[in-house]
């Protein structure tokens, strides 16, 4: 009946992340998630959409374990990363075994210069200097533009310029798999498609895996290679990248074609979506 | 018209006049005011990394230079004893983290706040209990600091420099460097700046939010010591140290949260200016301005320049 037992050894060794039928619950009364599943592939990128508190960014969280600082905490089922629980681990330590997130919003530190920044996200390592100055190169690789404006306070950078900086930082961590929370918001659509492109690059040719939890559903599809979709705390469906985008309810509900002709939302009753989506 | 001349001819005419002790009273303010910049120090040290504003830390300065007094009381050699006292101080720090801090993070400032205050007064029941409440003198001798004084004949007059003050004012600075060079330039002082940014995203790029804290207390603790050493130096070492302590604040207003230079600026302007103030002008309104000069000019700031003198730029982008 788990999902665990679902898994079998030969795919299990190529998931990097697999979360197990969580249940998130906010200072002990707020259910916020009801049974979320879901598995990243070694080098794979992952999508997670739905529309705003559907939990797509607690179930970032709950990975990464920053949702204690929020009085939130996972009461059922078991999240396992590269084969081990990482439930109770603090998020420091899952960072060290290369697990990070990239909070929405950015949150650089606003006080600190780019290169800082950069260099806070290697906090965690301890194999030395040159390592460190390599990476920071490879860093500038990726982002040419926080080369140029590696001296200037983060917090007078645009807001392209802090989302490549907190992708660039969580890089410095050396990640296996980066859990990114809506890299789109707020940026100008041509922006959006130069972070996904880095993204892809990143996992092309560094191998890294991605989870991305992303409103713009259009986009996270093109880029993903799986999706999956969350609805008031649930998986209502999943699937391969392309065929979610073919999906008829996608296509209308988060891609906003409607299959015969424009319908208008306001005319679909709740009970009923949601009916479609369980079906 | 008279009262006119009063406040701004005859005081400068006085200076003028006496050369020599103008110069006393501004060493005089210059001392005070390292001292002042060092318990500052203790202030921006916690609120940088942790955004909180550490109202202990005044308490933390009496509690330290009592347990170093207190365990040279019992017959520890002076060294041992303030080793005994920096391990003590680390142990609070770790306990403050342990027990406190740790189950509020990300919780508003204000509660926090009030968790300092509650500190406040568990330190000064706990230091009571332990340490009696009778002043005590500063055990100055043992720790090899110098105790004499040298006599400067300057302008036809003289100027007496204590030793103490002079070491107090080296040290300060030491520490001062030490601090700056710390914060700006090491993977912890980088991690410590980078919390006092942002709790979650330090979390979230592996900080470890009860490391930094226990260390960022256990510098203030030390920060602390020094401070209370100097200053039980030059008076007793007693619970009323913590009222002047608080000078602190208008310091910090005056230089700005976050800034040690601002600290250390603030600080001697302070010092040097309540002290002329009182000297030149105190006269005026009756005397005992000293103790309140400062908070004006904290006043005065805050309706003008309310981010201090060097204090972080409040960053608003557009």
């Amino acid at each position: 009946m788990n999902v665990v037992d679902k898994i079998d050894p030969e795919t299990a060794t190529e998931t990097v992340l697999a979360v197990n039928n969580i249940e998130v619950i906010y200072n002990h009364v707020i259910l916020v998630l009801k049974g979320v599943s879901l598995s990243v592939p070694k080098g794979g990128i992952v999508a997670l959409l739905g529309a705003n508190g559907a939990g797509k960014t607690t179930t970032l969280k709950a990975i990464s374990n920053l949702l204690h600082a929020e009085r939130g905490e996972v009461t059922k089922g078991n999240i396992l990363f590269k084969g081990d629980e990482v439930q109770s681990l603090s998020p420091n330590e899952l960072v060290r075994r290369g697990c990070i997130q990239v909070m929405e919003g950015r949150h650089c530190f606003e006080h600190l210069s780019i290169e800082e920044n950069l260099l806070t996200g290697a906090y965690t390592r301890s194999d030395g200097n040159s390592a460190i100055k390599a990476d920071l190169d490879k860093v500038y690789g990726y982002f040419p533009r926080l080369r140029e404006r590696r001296r200037a306070l983060a917090g007078y950078t645009s807001g392209g310029e802090q989302q490549m900086c907190a992708i660039g930082r969580a890089l410095m961590s050396k990640p296996t798999m980066i859990l990114l929370d809506e890299p789109s918001m707020g940026l100008a659509p041509q922006l959006v498609e130069e972070i996904f492109e880095i993204v892809k690059n990143l996992n092309e040719r560094e191998g890294v895996s991605f989870l991305l939890a992303e409103q713009n559903t259009n986009v996270a599809l093109r880029y993903a290679t799986y999706g999956y979709i969350l609805e008031s705390g649930r998986v209502v469906m999943d699937g391969e990248a392309a065929s979610l985008r073919e999906n008829e309810d996608v296509k209308e509900f988060y891609l906003g074609i409607a299959g015969e002709g424009r319908k208008s939302f306001r005319n679909v009753k709740h009970y009923k979506r949601r009916k479609r989506w369980l079906a | 018209m008279g009262l006119l001349f009063d406040i701004f001819i005859n005081p400068f005419v006085e200076m003028a006049s006496g050369l020599d002790f103008l110069l006393q009273v501004l060493w005089e303010g210059f001392v005070s005011g390292t001292l002042y910049a060092l318990i500052a120090l203790g202030f921006v040290l916690i609120f940088k990394a942790s955004g909180v504003f550490n109202f202990a830390q005044g308490i933390m300065v009496v509690f330290a230079a009592l347990t170093l007094v207190g365990l040279h009381a019992l017959g520890i050699p002076a060294f041992l004893a303030l080793i005994l006292a920096v391990a003590i101080m680390a142990l609070l720090a770790v306990t403050v983290e342990r027990v406190v801090l740790r189950h509020l993070v990300n919780q508003p400032d204000i509660i926090l706040f009030m968790v300092t205050i509650g500190l406040t007064y568990f330190l000064i029941g706990f230091g009571e209990l332990v340490f009696g409440g009778d002043p005590k003198s500063m055990i100055t001798e043992e720790l090899g600091l110098p105790t004499g004084s040298t006599v400067f004949d300057v302008f036809d007059g003289i100027v007496i420099l204590q030793h103490l003050d002079v070491a107090a004012a080296v040290i300060s600075a030491i520490m001062v460097a030490g601090l700056a060079v710390f914060f700006n330039k090491t993977r912890i002082g980088r991690a410590l700046r980078a919390v006092a940014d942002d709790h979650q995203a330090a979390l979230s790029v592996g900080i470890s939010l009860n490391q930094i804290w226990a260390i960022v207390w256990f510098a203030a603790g030390i920060v602390a010591l020094t401070t209370g050493i100097m200053w039980g130096a030059k008076s007793d070492v007693s619970f009323a140290l913590q009222i002047v302590a608080l000078k602190a604040l208008p310091v910090l207003i005056l230089g700005g949260f976050t800034s040690i230079p601002g600290a250390i600026v603030g600080g001697l302007i302070i010092g040097m200016g309540e002290k002329l103030f009182e000297v030149y002008w105190g006269g005026l309104l009756g005397g005992g301005v000293e103790g309140w000069f400062a908070y004006v000019i904290a006043l005065i700031f805050l309706l003008f320049r309310p981010q201090g003198l060097f204090g972080e730029k409040i960053i608003e982008r557009v």
